[in-house]
């Protein structure tokens, strides 16, 4: 596959479902050009609808759009895809029992100068009420057009984390991928980390080296399924290396990471960590500057990991 | 259907709308009675559907974006033959197929959900789109409520429908004049209804919505406009032929005894003699 933007990979998967599915159809709430959708307009503009700055009408279109078996990929901003159009995405599409897919780009510390009116660190959160919803965050282009093309496949509504711009490749391009799954990327006995993401599970790679140097072999997990997430994997790795430490771009109260505690709380309690954003907005700056003030950093994940392995 | 036959099946709709919500005791009976005559109309006159085969792929779709006037809808549909009569005693009943706001999944010829107001008028927006890629040559009715129209998502819907040129999509407003806590006017005043959807470069009628004659003649002319949505502003009256609901503001979802349901529907069986 060649390197492209995480927008590029998702707007070639949306093209080639739609090149094999006339009811495949795009929307866009006038960020087409920021969501990577411009050359799925102009290669299928009869497949692509912008309504203009209304996320909300957006959805409902999107909803009735299903009821006529249209199978509908709106997009926007994280921010506005959650907290925006949460009641529509519920009742219009969820609830009804439609299919729609939701994307939000930008999601947590990549809309950096955009700022923190932009900074959704509560999407998962607020999302993850949703019955039947399922979401997931790819970490590369890889992962990115594999699943986006699995969440065209199946019944349920979807919403996709979508950090769209830069370019990780962290998957054979043979590589396959199903939704409600995780991919151990790479095997530890002294502790997990589940890690989601185009930021954080490079951090997290690179988190693994640092530790092994110092004599602790941690486990990576690619967390892109997050809800549903991989049980039986999460329960095999708490046994195996008896601690675990969630790393996301998000609100560690409500991602992921407390989704995973609530659950090993019940099944198997081991010491874990939800490494997120602790309780505050977002805020304005470079990426540089937003992944150390957050901590989203391999030399932070280290250092938790380490606190994390005492408590065992 | 002649116009004396639909009146007088506007009649019989009524009776089962009060008799269901009489039976349970509570409900949202003045909302529902407004819009009798346009529901009865509209299925038993104007839409190509087929109740034996609900969910055919080339019918007309009905979104009935006050959800909460489902009772309404469900009494049409059962007299239509979607479901037995039976099922009206069910409203509201744990485990009902038919509950106070209209669900897709549950009743058969419901084509969509709502109850949180403002959204039907874009899921109608999505099925004239769909139905156009498809090369359908269906048409597609929503109705809204005058309070619902405080919304804004209602607006932006409005706009979608000129700007895409949807003239398949014909909408109505169900113009009882009150909102949940009181006058329109004074809860928040839509003043010239019709104005605002001209601005929005809809084709607009005003109506009396319990003229079924007068119903009949706006669709025929909203079918003839080419390159834009219709906008039906229907005058009604809420609570339309019950004796203790109509004109009164806590008809919105009020309390029934059953004196209230048998004397009601007395006064109806009075006038239905006047069909016979």
């Amino acid at each position: 596959m060649p390197d492209m933007d995480m927008r590029d990979a998702y707007c070639l998967a949306l093209k080639e479902l739609a090149a094999d599915n006339k009811n495949i159809v795009a929307l866009d709430a006038d960020l087409m050009g920021a969501d990577g959708l411009s050359s799925f307009k102009k290669e299928f503009p009869d497949q692509f609808i912008n309504v203009g700055v209304a996320e909300a009408n957006m959805v409902g279109i999107a909803s009735g759009l299903s009821t006529m078996g249209k199978i509908p990929f709106a997009s926007s901003f994280a921010c506005f895809a959650s907290r925006r159009v949460y009641d529509q995405f519920f009742i219009s599409s969820n609830y009804a029992g439609l299919k729609v897919n939701l994307t939000g780009s930008d999601p947590g510390i990549s809309a950096q100068l955009n700022g923190g009116t932009h900074m959704a660190f509560e999407d998962i959160g607020i999302m993850r009420n949703t019955p039947n919803l399922v979401i997931y965050e790819p970490c590369d282009i890889v992962s990115m057009k594999a699943l986006v093309k699995e969440a065209a496949k199946i019944p349920n509504c979807t919403y996709l984390r979508l950090h769209r711009k830069g370019s990780n490749t962290i998957y054979d391009q043979n590589e396959t991928f199903e939704l409600g799954k995780g991919k151990v990327l790479r095997d530890g006995t002294d502790l997990t980390i589940i890690a989601t993401g185009y930021i954080l599970v490079p951090e997290a790679l690179k988190a693994a080296e640092a530790l092994s140097a110092k004599g602790i072999e941690a486990a990576v997990i690619d967390g892109y399924s997050i809800k549903p997430f991989d049980e039986d994997l999460v329960l095999e790795y708490a046994k195996k290396t008896g601690a675990v430490l969630t790393c996301e771009n998000h609100q560690a109260a409500t991602g992921l990471g407390s989704a995973v505690a609530t659950f090993l709380s019940a099944k198997h309690p081991v010491p874990v960590f939800t490494h997120g954003v602790k309780d505050v907005f977002g805020e304005v700056g470079g990426m540089d500057y937003l992944k150390k003030k957050f901590g989203f950093t391999a030399e932070r994940i280290t250092e938790l990991a380490e606190a994390l392995i005492k408590e065992k | 259907m002649e116009t004396v036959k639909l009146e007088k099946q506007a009649l019989l709709v009524r009776e089962l709308i009060i008799e269901a919500i009489g039976d349970l005791g509570v409900g949202h009976i003045g909302g529902s009675l407004s819009i009798v005559e346009v529901l009865t109309t509209l299925y038993y006159e104007c839409m190509t559907v087929d109740p034996a085969n609900p969910l055919m792929s080339k019918r007309d779709r009905l979104v009935l974006s006050k959800g909460h006037a489902g009772p309404a809808l469900y009494a049409v549909l059962a007299s239509k033959g979607y479901f037995p009569i039976d099922w009206l005693k069910t409203l509201n009943a744990g485990g009902t197929r038919l509950p106070s706001h209209c669900d897709r999944r549950l009743t058969p010829g419901i084509d969509m959900s709502t109850g949180s107001l403002g959204q039907g008028l874009s899921a109608a927006i999505g099925m004239a789109l769909g139905s156009r890629m498809d090369g359908l040559d269906n048409w597609i009715y929503a109705i809204l409520g005058d309070g619902e129209s405080d919304e804004g998502q209602v607006w932006e819907a409005a706009m979608a429908g000129a700007h895409f040129e949807l003239d398949r999509l014909i909408a109505f407003t169900d113009y009882n004049k009150m909102n949940i806590d009181g006058y329109t006017r004074d809860i928040m005043n839509l003043d010239d209804l019709g104005a605002k959807w001209s601005a929005f470069n809809w084709h607009v009628q005003r109506v009396n919505g319990h003229e079924i004659e007068e119903i009949i003649n706006a669709v025929a002319r909203a079918k003839k406009v080419i390159g834009r949505p219709s906008m039906i502003i229907l005058d009604t009256v809420k609570g339309k032929d019950c004796s203790f609901a109509e004109g009164k503001i806590s008809s919105h979802n009020m309390t029934v005894s059953l004196q209230q349901k048998e004397e009601a529907l007395a006064l109806l069986k009075k006038k239905e003699k006047l069909y016979a």
